[in-house]
């Protein structure tokens, strides 16, 4: 048997491959990215794509597991959302083929816009939901998933959250076992599949005979264990809060919990009499709590000191348990006092230049989900909503109808390519249907950023890296009926903001498009190559201390107190200075300066 | 690492310097020699110049893949600022290893805030000779290629760890790193066990 360390998402990307999975697919969401790129990297049985949204990626995996595959879609917490149109009514039907969503939940939003406990999907759905709490687990329940899914012919949800899907540790393999189910399509099995009325209704007491079964299930289920230790305490826990319960407490008895969903009534019920007294250890809502209190049993702790938000770990568990018993470690500084370090975009990005243009026109600016949301850090400021992806440019419409005229000239829209692709279509057909006014702006850098350059519609390359066909965004406004689409150099602030400014006075829809404005980091794009110079350095003979280029927030640019004056007698306190490692020409900063004092310089 | 207990090493560093790398040699190099490995990073912005934090732990049996906080043994830290962002962290016997550089956060750049003085002088306050500064850049720009600045410090490290061979760390950087890039990186790591 191989052992290896593994990344929990890598871990979850070898179950699925040993578990004979056939097609896989994903839209890229922090702690869920590396699921697919893996099973794209390492397993070629495995058909895999970057779907444009969540929703598409689980259409995808359920077609295939309809078709009689084992198929699996993963996707962030919020991803879910997207996708629940799906998940909701493939639980009526069931599959044919075993059919796993995963979901990765964000603890303490390292890198989301909410904080969602996905375990509540599986009760809302009727289906069952398991949590590995390490790489091994997430190996294994994967593998397991499958299984479930196709003896109770039910989708099957893992959750992970961010560090059981980020953190590594060993795992023990196997190899690759081809599902045994025969593919192909059934037209008798319409009655299955067409969820109208009367089908619904039969399908529907299947969901509830499924889940008493699941509920038997549970009870024998490998991955529900108890460790009966001291009894004077019993924890019921699931995933990595067992990880860090057993940490802190490793004498107590332990009930840990792979299904989290339907839960084994008898096998808690026994627990219960085993231990004096019963603690739940839960990260997020009180989601065994308020079922295992709702079966009779008495708890001794829960969510009364267990925070309800924000992450656990091994400290926080063990204040929260032993309160005013809790040595809290020597406090030798205050971190709180040191400067912090944000993420910031990164030098020569073009997002960069096209914000401190909409600042300047001192536009609203609806807001989207990439790295361009870093815009809202000062000194930019120069974002002002983001709810989810799309979310910009329907709240475009929705304000330019509630605003009348008034708004006219004064909103805009901002999306990524990606999320262009992912959400930003139809809102902005809307806008044309119903006759609204609003500028769109697509940030177009030609790769879903954020996430870690995932390939996308609109990117002519696949999860593999064959070329591939490619989406137009100038076709698609004319499509659906935009009149103005316009292309701009976001490098040239001037004429971005002439142009942004024209299209924002009319009265009617307007697509902007950023044209040869790659990533920095898209090393295929070259975005270096469009820079006439390769750095630009202070004329410290005319830098006049104002500051205005620290205004965008380059990493490259820092200020250095010192009072002197320019050539010309101006006295000043201070000069900036770029440091050229960091510099890569964008000339951004020389057009913001208004005294020449940022000239190019030679590497 | 007597005795079954498990070992906490906190990495810190800012995007690009390499902690994870690092943190991958650890991991090879703690696996072979038959402990049970978790360690925990903070994904998504580093790219972008953010801080970065590995949470490395080894013994017999890991639970949590986060350590304990006041619970650190080793603080292995590349830039002056992201470790005492951490002091806290540490066991009171705990041992510092810091590389002495300082990278200027967007505040301090700004003009906003100062940059954290004597660095290695408040350490060494409440952790006396457990401190370790290691000019790992200097090391590495002598080398030829200052990228190599996180082996030196793993190589400064490695010390702490005599019943581990130098041939370990040796093979893990060879399977970690292109071909090209194992003479460079091999001299960093002696270099930098002999730094300390």
């Amino acid at each position: 048997m191989k052992k290896e360390i593994l990344q929990g998402n890598a871990a979850v990307a070898r179950g699925a491959w040993e578990a004979g999975v056939k097609v896989a697919a994903a839209y890229p969401g922090t702690p869920s990215s590396e699921i697919l790129k893996d099973i794209a990297d390492n397993y070629p049985e495995i058909y895999a794509e970057w779907a444009p949204n969540e929703m598409v990626a689980a259409q995808v995996a359920a077609g295939a597991a309809v078709a009689g595959a084992r198929a699996m879609a993963s996707m962030k917490h919020v991803g879910m959302n997207v996708a629940a149109d799906v998940l909701m009514t493939i639980a009526y039907t069931g599959i044919k083929g075993g059919l796993m969503f995963l979901i990765a939940d964000d603890p303490n939003v390292h890198s989301s816009q909410n904080e969602q406990d996905s375990r509540n999907w599986a009760r809302f759905a009727k289906i069952p939901l398991l949590e590995p709490g390490d790489a091994q687990e997430c190996y294994e329940f994967t593998k397991t998933a499958f299984d479930i899914s196709e003896q109770f012919d039910t989708p099957v949800i893992v959750r992970t959250e961010t560090r059981v899907a980020h953190s590594d540790s060993l795992v023990e393999m196997g190899d690759r076992v081809e599902s045994k189910i025969p593919l192909g399509l059934d037209p008798k099995e319409a009655p299955k599949y067409v969820m109208v009325p009367a089908h619904v209704r039969v399908r529907r007491k299947a969901v509830e005979e499924r889940m008493k079964k699941l509920e038997e299930f549970a009870e024998t289920f490998k991955y529900n264990k108890m460790e009966i230790n001291d009894t004077s305490v019993g924890v019921i826990t699931s995933g990595v809060s067992y990880m860090y319960t057993k940490e802190v407490f490793p004498e107590w008895s332990y009930l840990k919990l792979g299904m989290v969903w339907p839960l084994p009534k008898k096998m808690i019920a026994e627990f219960a009499k085993k231990v004096k007294k019963i603690i739940i250890v839960e990260e997020l809502d009180p989601f065994l709590e308020t079922e295992i209190k709702a079966m009779g049993i008495k708890i001794w702790h829960g969510k009364d000191l267990i925070p309800n938000m924000y992450e656990l770990s091994p400290e926080i568990v063990e204040q929260s348990l032993k309160g005013k018993k809790y040595k809290a470690p020597k406090i030798r500084i205050k971190p709180e006092d040191l400067p912090r370090r944000p993420p910031n975009l990164c030098a020569g990005c073009s997002h960069r230049p096209l914000f401190y243009a909409l600042k300047k026109l001192g536009a609203f600016v609806f807001g989207d989900i990439g790295c361009y949301t870093l815009a809202v850090a000062p000194p930019l400021q120069a974002l002002h909503t983001t709810i989810c992806m799309g979310s910009g440019v329907g709240m475009l419409h929705g304000a330019s109808k509630a605003l009348g005229k008034d708004g006219l000239g004064k909103i805009v829209a901002v999306l990524g390519d990606s999320t262009f692709m992912h959400a930003g279509i139809l809102p902005l057909a809307d806008i044309v249907y119903n006759k609204g006014y609003g500028t769109v702006i697509v940030l177009d850098n030609r790769i879903t950023g954020m996430t870690g350059h995932q390939e996308h519609p609109g990117t002519g390359f696949t999860v593999r890296q064959e070329p591939t066909n490619m989406v137009d965004y100038k076709e698609i406004g004319n499509a659906v009926g935009v009149k103005s689409v316009r292309y701009i150099d976001p490098y040239n602030i001037k004429e971005s903001m002439q142009i942004i400014k024209e299209e924002m006075a009319k009265d009617e829809p307007s697509l902007i498009l950023c044209k040869d404005s790659p990533c920095m980091l898209l090393r295929r794009a070259k975005p270096l190559e469009r820079f006439k110079n390769p750095l630009y350095v202070i004329d410290t003979d005319k830098c006049r201390g104002c500051k205005a280029c620290l205004e965008i927030n380059c990493p490259a640019i820092s200020w250095r107190e010192g009072a002197g004056q320019t050539a010309d007698g101006h006295k000043r306190k201070g000069t900036v200075y770029i440091n050229p490692d960091q510099c890569v020409g964008c000339e951004v900063c020389a057009q913001v300066c208004k005294f020449e004092a940022i000239v190019p310089g030679k590497k | 690492m007597k005795d079954g207990k498990t070992t906490n090493i906190f990495l810190s560093g800012v995007g690009g310097q390499g902690a994870i790398l690092a943190s991958n040699i650890l991991a090879e190099v703690f696996i072979k020699a038959g402990y049970d490995v978790k360690k925990a990073e903070v994904h998504g912005m580093a790219q972008r110049g953010g801080d970065v934090t590995t949470h490395f732990r080894f013994g017999k049996k890991v639970y949590s893949p986060l350590i304990k906080y006041g619970d650190v043994d080793y603080l292995l830290s590349f830039e002056l600022l992201e470790a005492i962002r951490y002091i806290n962290w540490v066991k009171p016997e705990g041992k510092i290893i810091i590389n002495n550089q300082k990278i200027l956060p967007p505040a301090v750049s700004l003009g906003q805030m100062e940059y954290p003085k004597d660095v290695v002088k408040v350490f060494k306050k409440y952790f006396k000779e457990n401190v370790y500064a290691i000019d790992g850049q200097e090391i590495a720009r002598k080398l030829g290629n200052i990228q190599a600045a996180n082996v030196v410090l793993v190589g400064a490290f490695s010390n702490f760890f005599p019943e581990v061979k130098d041939e370990q760390f040796v093979d893990a950087i060879k399977s970690l790193l292109a071909p090209k890039l194992h003479d460079l990186n091999i001299k960093a790591f002696y270099e930098g066990k002999k730094a300390l």
